[in-house]
């Protein structure tokens, strides 16, 4: 199975970044092959809706599960329309949470954030 | 002549200086753009008011036409539309109503529905035609109001026209000023009151618009609004004194020019700056 994580760094000891929308890259990682792979988050720069972009990467990535601090209603409503589960991470570290995934620690991410559009320019 | 009034902050005094002045005046139209909390009806309280409701246009699918080529996800430039689980989804906050999407669909599945977002209210005041633009609560933008607004202000051909602006320096505010020949800034006497005045100089100068300063609540002692007037060589119009009487009219919703002698003299006096201002700009730079 593919999970996606929003990360700052194209490496493997990168941390997690805080933002779902705008972090730079997201690392996909295959859990039964243990391979993981780096997608660079074209959605970031954009002017609005970076959330409903980068989650339509997501889906199309063929992730099934995303592991992120945050998340907004929008790029929410895109994911569990595509039926992709949300959880949320425990720490910025990319390992403790992919083995807490595994381990199936980690909680459903339920707070899921309204966004910050139209805040300082519409 | 068309006269923005703006500040980079709410409670500067922009409705108190757009109304008065607009009363002042012998004829004026008043134009509240400030579209999201609209107040200067409540002092004009303007009679046979007229009202238009306001529109804008959004993307819906046909659903049985469309194939998944996703030729509208990747046009959208303000990613409103995903395509997920063979499905269109459209995020009609997000949408700028720029109707593309509808245009580079292949298989003519998009078409475009109307969403009521709020309405435009003209009404007569003594000699002051008023104009308010209402965006319903929780509307993500008041642009398309505004544009009506500023078309609707353009059919009553009026020689003095005051538009009062939302607060801030944002993109609706842009929208405001954009037609304007004058724009004033009405500024408080305090740090952060400066800062904000810097803000929205920084637009008027970007907009090549001439302007100039009413200092609102003036007090003894410093004024940081007025020191950076004087650093920037921003014209300063005229002062508003931090007054009770004038407080209490305000907050009663009345117009000062027409409640008082004192402050009829001090707005007619403003107006008068005012107008020789912008002859003087017209003439500098025409």
């Amino acid at each position: 199975m593919k999970i996606a994580i929003p990360v700052n760094e194209k490496s493997m000891d990168t941390s997690i970044c805080i933002s779902f929308g705008r972090t730079p890259y997201f690392m996909i990682y295959d859990t039964e092959t243990k391979e993981s792979q780096f997608l660079e988050n074209v959605a970031a720069t954009s002017q609005g809706g970076a959330g409903i972009a980068a989650a339509q990467a997501l889906v199309d990535s063929g992730a099934k599960a995303l592991l992120t601090p945050r998340c907004g209603e929008n790029a929410a409503q895109v994911l569990t329309a595509a039926g992709m589960k949300i959880y949320k991470t425990m720490n910025d570290s990319v390992s403790d949470n992919i083995n807490a995934f595994v381990e199936g620690k980690l909680s459903v991410l339920d707070e899921i954030h309204s966004g910050f559009h139209g805040h300082g320019g519409n | 002549m068309k006269i923005a009034v703006l500040s980079g902050k709410g409670g500067t005094g922009k409705t108190l200086v757009s109304v008065n002045l607009a009363a002042a005046a012998d004829k004026a139209l008043y134009i509240d753009c400030d579209v999201e909390e609209p107040n200067g009806y409540l002092f004009f309280k303007p009679e046979g008011v007229e009202t238009e409701k306001i529109s804008i246009r959004l993307p819906a699918v046909y659903e049985d036409r469309c194939n998944g080529c996703r030729k509208c996800v990747e046009f959208c430039k303000f990613n409103a539309l995903a395509y997920v689980g063979n499905r269109l989804i459209v995020f009609d906050e997000v949408c700028h109503s720029c109707g593309g999407c509808m245009l580079v669909c292949p298989e003519k599945a998009i078409y475009e529905r109307d969403k009521l977002i709020g309405e435009v209210q003209r009404g007569r005041s003594e000699k002051v035609t008023v104009i308010t633009g209402i965006l319903n609560t929780g509307e993500a933008s008041g642009i398309p109001i505004i544009k009506r607004l500023l078309e609707a202000g353009d059919r009553e051909e009026s020689e003095l026209t005051f538009i009062d602006c939302p607060p801030g320096s944002a993109c609706i505010v842009m929208e405001s000023i954009k037609e304007a020949d004058y724009c004033i800034l009405v500024a408080e006497p305090t740090l952060f009151g400066a800062h904000n005045l810097n803000m929205v100089h920084e637009l008027v100068e970007l907009f090549d618009k001439p302007y100039g300063v009413v200092l609102n609540k003036c007090m003894e002692g410093e004024n940081p609004s007025e020191t950076l007037c004087l650093e920037k060589g921003m014209k300063i119009l005229g002062r508003i004194p931090f007054d009770k009487e004038l407080g209490i009219l305000n907050s009663n919703a009345l117009i000062s020019v027409r409640e008082s002698a004192k402050y009829r003299q001090m707005f007619m006096e403003l107006l008068q700056n005012l107008k020789e201002e912008v002859q003087h700009e017209t003439v500098v730079n025409p």
